[in-house]
């Protein structure tokens, strides 16, 4: 479903991203790993088209998506959850959700609702402002925002990173019905090696701006694959 | 008595800073661009509904609104095309941008209508006034009504719309809307359209109350710059409040003091500085812990 070929990415002269592949196939769930700083993020944003790439080629369900502005991506059926719990701070929940779905071009209310039923937190909340929200709930509302276009496939970018450990605990609950129940395709950036083995078919270890470990879950648990992630 | 009518004078000027500002809150305040052509914005509108005073008659003024509207936000939306989009992000390369394209417009008005002052008629029903013991002017009058009108019809298309929630989103948080699907140039697009627009629309308030000429537009953006900063960028609310705190102000300094023209704009920066020293957020900040 997402392929990414040979991708270099670049601040400025500072290269991060060196020749990364990637293949996430349609209805998996592939855990992108690795310390802080190896790339992680700037691969999610060059996919999106946040970033731009300096070479190699992102492919989307079957169709070259390198020269895409970010909007058009997200309407190819791309939802994409940004690191730090992210939202419209003066909007209320209502309205993060309404934008979202209003700007895919073909708003839905079902849509609104399947993802407000995956967090039963965020239904009572639809009249306060986003911005009020605890970081916990906010991350809830990211992730329910890129699900209000109803995505073929979902990039989460540490959805448990800084969040209170009972809502860690729901997000990772949503993001398993979401794989599971749903056969969303989702695309996992996460540092924790547990939560990996519990959520991923398959994995990547990035470590500065190269892949230098894919293979399936068992292979997780090899010694090896402890070395790359330990600091 | 006296007093009555400088409070008159004051709040009308307030109007038409107001006016000016509603455009640089858009373009300033929510997308942080300085644009130092906003004045000739207005100048584009005053000399619309001069233009159209001969085509449409006395009643010139009711036509002239939507006309300039659509003029001065077509310039916007053609300064934003060819010059203002390639220096997001560099502010003070914008200010210059912009001061330049300001003085080339100037010239351009100077060559079309000549470098004196021409007159546009106001409608009948615009002059005189109403005597309620204080003299009301139904010019001043209308360009309150016309200035409170427009406050009201930015804050329901900001609250109530499809296209103001997204313009909302796209200032608060640019990138987030771009990956939620929203065609954030777009938006940019619009946004400069209605900030320039309004501008257009202050210009044609500005014939009911003076001359036109090729620098009318310089003579109010400073202060329109102000407001937007002393009332917090922005916010509306803020920038309704300065630009009527600012427009008193200047009216009675004016009238308390001989020769108060130059006196009162030293007063009111004074203020301004003042104030912006104590709270140089302005008066109305966003708060929030997203952004703390």
């Amino acid at each position: 479903m997402l392929t990414v070929q040979g991708l270099d990415v670049a601040y400025g002269r500072a290269q991060v991203l060196f020749g990364v592949d990637l293949e996430a196939p349609a209805g998996s769930l592939v855990c992108v790993m690795g310390r802080n700083g190896v790339g992680k993020t700037t691969l999610l944003k060059a996919v999106m088209g946040v970033l731009p790439v300096r070479s190699g080629r992102v492919h989307f369900a079957g169709e070259e998506i390198t020269g895409l502005k970010t909007h058009e991506r997200v309407r190819r059926g791309l939802g994409y959850v940004p690191p730090g719990h992210e939202t419209f701070p003066q909007l209320t929940v209502g309205e993060n959700l309404q934008v979202a779905a209003e700007a895919t071009g073909r708003p839905s209310q079902g849509a609104v609702d399947e993802a407000l039923d995956l967090f039963p937190a965020l239904p009572v909340l639809l009249k306060r402002r986003a911005g009020f929200l605890s970081g916990g709930q906010q991350q809830q509302l990211a992730i329910a925002r890129a699900l209000v276009g109803r995505p073929k496939m979902l990039l989460l970018d540490e959805p448990t990173e800084g969040i209170q450990p009972s809502i860690i605990l729901e997000i990772e609950e949503a993001v398993q019905r979401l794989h599971r129940e749903l056969g969303l395709a989702i695309l996992l950036v996460e540092q924790y090696l547990e939560l990996a083995l519990r959520l991923a078919d398959r994995f990547v270890i990035l470590d500065a701006g190269e892949v230098v470990r894919s293979g399936d879950r068992a292979e997780l648990r090899d010694p090896s694959v402890h070395a790359l992630l330990s600091v | 008595m006296a007093t009555l009518n400088q409070l008159v004078i004051g709040a009308s000027i307030g109007a038409v800073l107001l006016l000016i500002a509603l455009g640089l809150t858009f373009t300033f305040g929510q997308m942080g661009v300085i644009n130092m052509a906003h004045g000739e914005f207005i100048m584009a509108g005053a000399y619309t509904a001069y233009l159209l005073q001969p085509l449409v008659g006395t009643q010139s003024v009711l036509v002239a609104l939507p006309v300039a509207f659509a003029v001065a936000g077509v310039l916007g939306l053609i300064l934003e095309r060819l010059a203002i989009r390639h220096f997001y992000g560099r502010p003070l390369d914008t200010l210059l941008l912009t001061w330049g394209i300001s003085l080339v417009l100037q010239q351009v008005a100077r060559d079309i209508f000549g470098a004196p002052n021409v007159q546009v008629r106001a409608p009948g029903w615009l002059t005189g006034g109403l005597d309620l013991g204080v003299r009301l002017p139904y010019n001043r009058v209308f360009i309150m009504v016309l200035a409170v009108g427009c406050v009201l019809a930015i804050w329901l298309y900001l609250t109530r719309l499809r296209h103001g929630r997204r313009m909302r989103a796209v200032m608060q948080n640019r990138q987030l809307a771009a990956v939620s699907g929203v065609a954030t140039e777009r938006v940019d697009q619009l946004t400069f359209f209605i900030g320039s627009g309004l501008a257009g629309v202050a210009g044609v308030a500005l014939t009911l109350i003076g001359p036109v000429g090729p620098t009318l537009g310089t003579n109010y953006i400073v202060d329109a710059f102000l407001v937007v900063v002393a009332g917090g960028l922005g916010q509306l609310r803020g920038a309704v409040i300065a630009a009527f705190a600012l427009g008193i102000l200047n009216s009675f300094v004016e009238f308390w003091v001989d020769n108060g023209a130059s006196l009162a704009k030293v007063v009111v920066f004074a203020v301004i500085i003042g104030f912006l020293q104590l709270r140089p957020q302005g008066m109305f900040v966003v708060r929030t812990r997203a952004l703390s």
